[in-house]
């Protein structure tokens, strides 16, 4: 190792930790991501001057293949979609960490294996890579919606889970022992083991808690990327990779604790698995239920002092947050006050309305935690609930049995008139009634997000 | 060259790192939770560079065609993860430009 190289490894490093640092506010966050990326090139060059041009064309077709799809792929995907592109490339930095030590694993096994925390550290790489990699492909499919949100169980679930990670062990332990000499089928049986181990983890947790599990994954990476600095023997992967675990980690706990479910009953409990009824919308639900007007909304809304949008999936879903901005625009106008509650774990990631919002331009100042919109709610005219369900559902302040009992939530319900956006009355992604809808201050306006929100600003305007 | 020595060298900065993502981390508001999470996610891209350092050391010698295909395949990986992490952080972070926001 050169000092150059050193050196440059040590401004990268600063580099990415002052970026991260000045993503905590707004103003510099864009000015952070930079940094980072310049850290990035300056470690990236570094490193390629001194391979040497050693397996240059390896290197060129990595770069041209996984950059064009990495980017091209980034730029293309809709806002509403940046959660799972987050997941799947967050398994594709895993999938690398695994390959490494594939790649690691027949340099040693062609050899008299080496000293051992190699063989440590490159098995561990190896199990953690798998589990990300295959973890996050699932967490990609059922966002992408490609397969079902719902959790998927199955009798004995634990035990077959409780079998692979004793194979795990055991084949990690004899590769220890041999320090990284095993048969090569061993190996790969040890990678097959991990990566389905990866799929049974994510195939029982439901997409209510989609964030918390991509957290937890982008945290695994950053692990197995920690533990493959230990085998390459790179403090530069080391530094990176404890920072995002540390980080990312830290970012589960934050949204376990908003949804006030310890981290092992989000992972162990499958919840939302007893299923709720799912009468269609206007087919007979249940009679309690009002369905109002765009028109008799619009009136609510215009003459309205204070006016609270609560946004959630489905208006991620509607793409309704230009729409929504118009009808606030439309309100202010009038002289309404309007403000935003955003609840933690809104949509399906920490900040996921926060990004739609800012995208159509909310200044930041209507946007509120739930700690802050709490105590606007009784003061509160009008609740508008734009496509959220779970998180307003009053259930988990009073009902004992309800799975999300404890959750806390945004009081909807404590506002004079609650309007509820949405489909169908379908239960929201966790899978349970709401009885919010059956309150008597509460009235549904049925349709898409954004048909509806732009029904209401041509009512409000034609007022 | 003692192995040991070297060892804790290594833990001491793993260590170090651990405090320093807790520290840097905790200070972040909910708005920027998402673009946050990509940016780390980009930052663990740096196991691109630990590819190229792998790749670099195993092509001095002969190399077979299967070694050639994984070495691809995690270059290929490696940089989806750090091209693609830093591409969606920032089209994220563009929503957050030119806003009459309280500081800018």
């Amino acid at each position: 190792m050169s000092v150059a190289l050193n050196l440059a490894n040590l401004v990268a490093v600063a580099l990415f930790i002052y970026g991260l640092h000045q993503l905590n506010s707004p103003p510099t966050a864009r000015a952070g991501n930079r940094l980072a990326m310049v850290g990035m090139a300056i470690a990236l060059v570094s490193t390629l001057l001194q391979t040497q041009g050693i397996g240059w064309w390896a290197i060129l077709v990595g770069v041209i293949l996984g950059g064009a799809i990495g980017i091209v792929a980034a730029l293309r995907v809709k806002m509403t979609a940046m959660p799972q592109m987050v997941a799947l490339y967050n398994g594709a930095g895993g999938g690398a960490a695994a390959l490494i030590s594939t790649l690691e694993f027949f340099v040693l096994a062609s050899g008299n294996g080496e000293n051992a925390v190699v063989s440590v550290s490159l098995v561990l790489s190896a199990i953690i890579g798998c589990l990300s990699f295959a973890g996050s492909i699932i967490a990609f499919l059922k966002l992408q919606e490609l397969m079902t949100g719902r959790p998927i169980t199955y009798p004995g679930q634990q035990v077959v889970n409780a079998v692979i990670l004793l194979a795990i062990l055991g084949l990690a332990g004899w590769f220890i022992a041999t320090l990284g000499t095993m048969p090569i089928l061993a190996f790969l049986g040890l990678l097959l083991c991990s990566l389905l181990l990866g799929i049974l983890f994510v195939l029982p947790i439901g997409g209510a808690d989609m964030p918390v599990v991509i957290s937890l994954l982008n945290s695994f990476t950053g692990l197995a990327v920690a533990v493959t600095g230990f085998e390459i023997n790179s403090p530069l992967l080391i530094i990176c990779g404890a920072l995002v675990g540390a980080s990312g980690t830290l970012l589960t706990v934050m949204m376990g604790k908003a949804m006030n479910r310890p981290l092992t009953n989000v992972l162990f409990g499958a919840f939302g698995s007893g299923g709720g009824s799912e009468p269609a919308a206007g087919s007979g639900g249940p009679q309690q239920i009002r369905s109002a007007s765009a028109d008799d909304v619009a009136i609510m809304l215009a003459y309205a002092a204070k006016v609270i949008f609560v946004p959630g999936y489905g208006m991620a879903v509607a793409q309704a947050q230009h729409s929504v901005k118009a009808l606030g625009d439309q309100l202010e106008k009038r002289g309404v006050k309007v403000l935003y509650a955003i609840h933690p774990v809104a949509g399906r990631m920490p900040g996921h309305m926060n990004v739609l919002l800012a995208e159509s331009n909310v200044p930041y100042e209507q946007l509120l935690d739930m700690e802050d919109a709490n105590p606007e709610f009784p003061t509160t005219d009008v609740a508008l609930v734009i496509g959220a369900n779970d998180v307003t559902n009053p259930a988990a302040r009073n009902v004992k049995s309800s799975p999300i009992y404890g959750m806390p939530i945004l009081d909807v319900d404590k506002a004079a008139n609650v309007i509820v956006l949405k489909r169908s009355m379908r239960s929201g992604f966790a899978g349970i009634d709401n009885p919010l809808y059956e309150m008597p201050n509460t009235s549904m306006l049925f349709g898409d997000a954004k048909a509806s929100v732009d029904a209401l600003t041509a009512a409000v305007k034609a007022l | 060259m003692n192995d040991i020595t070297h060892l804790i060298q290594l833990l001491t900065v793993l260590l170090l790192a651990v405090f320093v993502g807790f520290e840097v981390i905790s200070k972040v508001p909910t708005t920027l939770h998402t673009p946050l999470m990509s940016a780390t996610n980009a930052i663990h891209g740096i196991v691109f560079i630990g590819a190229i350092l792998v790749v670099g050391t195993l092509f001095v010698g002969p190399t077979s065609p299967l070694l050639a295909i994984i070495s691809v395949a995690a270059l290929t990986l490696g940089a989806i993860n750090v091209f693609g992490g830093f591409a969606v952080t920032e089209r994220m972070l563009q929503m957050f430009k030119k806003k009459e926001g309280p500081r800018s």
